[in-house]
């Protein structure tokens, strides 16, 4: 079983093709030798060649590395000495994450070509868990966006409607999952990079507790809210991937030093279907007005069906929410001001001389290149950064911010002392169209309403397919929100909500996808 | 950049944005000035309320998780050889980054 040629797969007839499976399913017939990690990493990049075309999702295949870390899987496991209960399945990479040797741009021109002299933690840790790397996905540039419009290499496309975005920033790892050409992925989440995409592609995604996963190797947008991920189509799969990338990183000064609860432990037992005991708070203000109605009535059939599990539901009022948006487009820009600094086409990065001047200075070719590689929305966060620290507004601005940004934190200890977890709907709409809110940043920014508080508080947040919305029939999500450092109940509630609703659809949602073509759109 | 703690009439002018570039580095065209300006002014508009909310009894977090004082043991570890340090330099010479003058006619 573990010699055979990849392409016996595509003959009629031959043994059964585990490709479209949840990754859980795909690490159980590795285990039994139904199919090998070359296999599975061949048909993948075979899909990825079928339909990135028109999806866009990958910025760098590695077909060669790929191919080499699933064929060393499968001598492992021939051995007997498997590295992890998903050694073998490939993964795919958001491409803000340092890579060595391959290609990691973060969106930008700025980074063009520059290829990492190191791993990151969490590659390395992929790595070791023996998860075959697919290549590099698409993002809004240095993680600023909520479509994926702002890459510097072209949109992604949502694979449910290729006219739509796949949300942002990290939309290349949704759609790269959603559109099966990968069944894990890891993406970054600083306002709702992960979950926002994973709602309007119908996958499933979760930010981590602040800390709780390693950010060496993360190019930073904003230290104190990024955080990284998984991107996957099952709440189990997530589970899995969370406890291979996560844990205390001594290279990480802000990781935390607490070990994971168990979580595919938690999963598994929320699967089991038992909500009594728990209190779910939905949060008043994440709701009603501006938010689609078609995503709000999947919400509330979600919320009763966990009801009906056991669940007790109560309202719970944040009041200082309203202000999260305005708090965190303050927050964020003056950090990843401050961060996005060290391009200076010094050391590394795109170096561009400025027309006109004869014998150019340093801060000449800076200001040169730093315009020619940065996109709009980049720009835009650094001045509004730069003018948020700068003397005579600090306070004013910046100061200001991170006095709310107390006060909601105080608004969810509050609340978890009325509720286990708390629930919203993920974004307030389901995919809008490429193009449609380019023109207008702050319209844009209105997406990550539901999910910026998190950031802001470092509480874990997983948002999970809830349905399709009535109008439109694209999916939308339904966000848990739990405890700083009780990522496992977010797990047990997904876990749960997720068996439930598949109950009712008669399998996963993606099952209701509109089958992809290839080809460029 | 005139002093101010005031926020009312939160909006910016193309010479502030043009004032903030020098200072972030970036050398915006005039289109592009004239293109940020009243984005940012929109932008900043919708900020500025929560000056308001943000009164003085209430501390600040910098950060949502309570570390204090992170430290490595005082060891040395191996880092980057220079062929690795240099190998994306735009320009290298005798294992040194190379860059355009730092000091100006004016020092």
């Amino acid at each position: 079983m573990t010699g055979s040629d990849p392409r016996e797969i595509s003959r009629e007839g031959s043994r059964r093709s585990f490709a479209n499976e949840a990754a859980s399913t795909m690490a159980a017939a590795l285990a039994a030798g139904e199919t090998t990690s070359v296999e599975l990493t061949q048909q993948h990049l075979d899909r990825i060649a079928e339909v990135d075309g028109a999806l866009h999702a990958f910025l760098h295949v590695d077909t060669d590395g790929a191919l080499a870390q699933a064929a060393a899987s499968d001598e492992r496991r021939a051995a007997g000495t498997p590295a992890s209960p998903l050694d073998g399945v490939p993964i795919a990479v958001k491409d803000v994450l340092a890579t060595k040797g391959l290609p990691t741009t973060c969106g930008s021109k700025i980074l063009e070509g520059w290829i990492p002299p190191y791993d990151a933690t969490v590659v390395a840790k992929l790595k070791a868990a023996g998860l075959p790397i697919l290549g590099k996905t698409n993002m809004d540039e240095f993680a600023m966006g909520s479509s994926t419009e702002h890459s510097a290499y072209g949109p992604t496309h949502n694979p449910w409607d290729l006219t739509r975005i796949p949300g942002g920033s990290g939309g290349g790892s949704a759609a790269a999952v959603s559109g099966f050409e990968a069944p894990l992925a890891i993406g970054t989440d600083t306002g709702g990079s992960i979950r926002q995409p994973a709602a309007v592609t119908g996958s499933v995604g979760v930010k981590p507790t602040y800390g709780g996963v390693s950010r060496y190797g993360l190019v930073a947008m904003a230290n104190s809210l990024d955080q990284v991920g998984p991107v996957t189509r099952t709440v189990l799969d997530a589970a899995m991937l969370h406890e291979i990338i996560g844990g205390h990183d001594p290279l990480d000064s802000t990781s935390i030093a607490e070990p994971l609860p168990g979580l595919v432990d938690a999963a598994q037992r929320g699967a089991a279907g038992d909500m009594s005991g728990l209190t779910i708070g939905v949060i008043k203000e994440l709701g009603g007005a501006g938010y689609q109605p078609g995503v709000l009535a999947r919400f509330s059939e979600s919320v009763d069906l966990l009801v009906a599990a056991g669940a007790k539901v109560v309202e719970v009022s944040c009041p200082n929410f309203v202000h999260a948006l305005a708090t965190y487009y303050l927050i964020m820009p003056c950090e990843a001001s401050s961060n996005l600094a060290k391009f200076d086409a010094m050391r590394y990065g795109l170096r561009v001389l400025p027309e006109g001047i004869e014998a150019p200075s340093a801060e000449d070719v800076m200001r040169a290149s730093r315009d020619a590689g940065f996109g709009d929305e980049v720009k835009r966060r650094i001045i509004l950064g730069t003018y948020a620290l700068s003397s005579g507004y600090y306070d004013a601005y910046y100061g200001s911010a991170q006095k709310v940004r107390t006060l909601i934190s105080r608004d969810f200890d509050a609340a978890f002392a009325q509720a286990d977890v708390l629930v919203s709907p993920t974004a307030p709409t389901t995919a809008f169209k490429l193009g449609e809110k380019l023109d207008d940043p702050l319209a844009m920014y209105l997406n990550d309403l539901a999910t910026i508080p998190a950031n802001l508080a470092g509480v874990p947040g997983m948002s999970l397919p809830s349905g399709l919305a009535a109008e439109d029939g694209l999916p939308a999500g339904f966000q848990i929100l739990a405890p700083a450092l009780a990522d496992d109940r977010m797990y047990f509630v997904g876990g749960a909500l997720e068996a439930l609703l598949q109950e009712q659809w008669g399998g996963p949602l993606l099952e209701q996808a509109p089958p992809l073509e290839g080809g460029t759109p | 950049m005139p002093e101010t703690s005031a926020t009312s009439g939160a909006s910016i002018t193309r010479d502030e944005v043009a004032h903030l570039a020098n200072l972030a580095r970036i050398d915006l065209s005039d289109e592009e000035l004239d293109h940020l300006a009243p984005q940012l002014s929109v932008i900043l508009e919708s900020v500025a309320a929560i000056s308001a909310v943000a009164s003085d009894d209430i501390p600040p977090t910098s950060h949502a998780l309570p570390l204090t004082n992170v430290f490595r043991d005082d060891v040395a570890v191996p880092g980057l050889s220079a062929d690795e340090a240099l190998a994306m330099a735009p320009a290298a010479e005798h294992q040194r980054f190379s860059v355009p003058r730092i000091l100006g006619d004016e020092q």
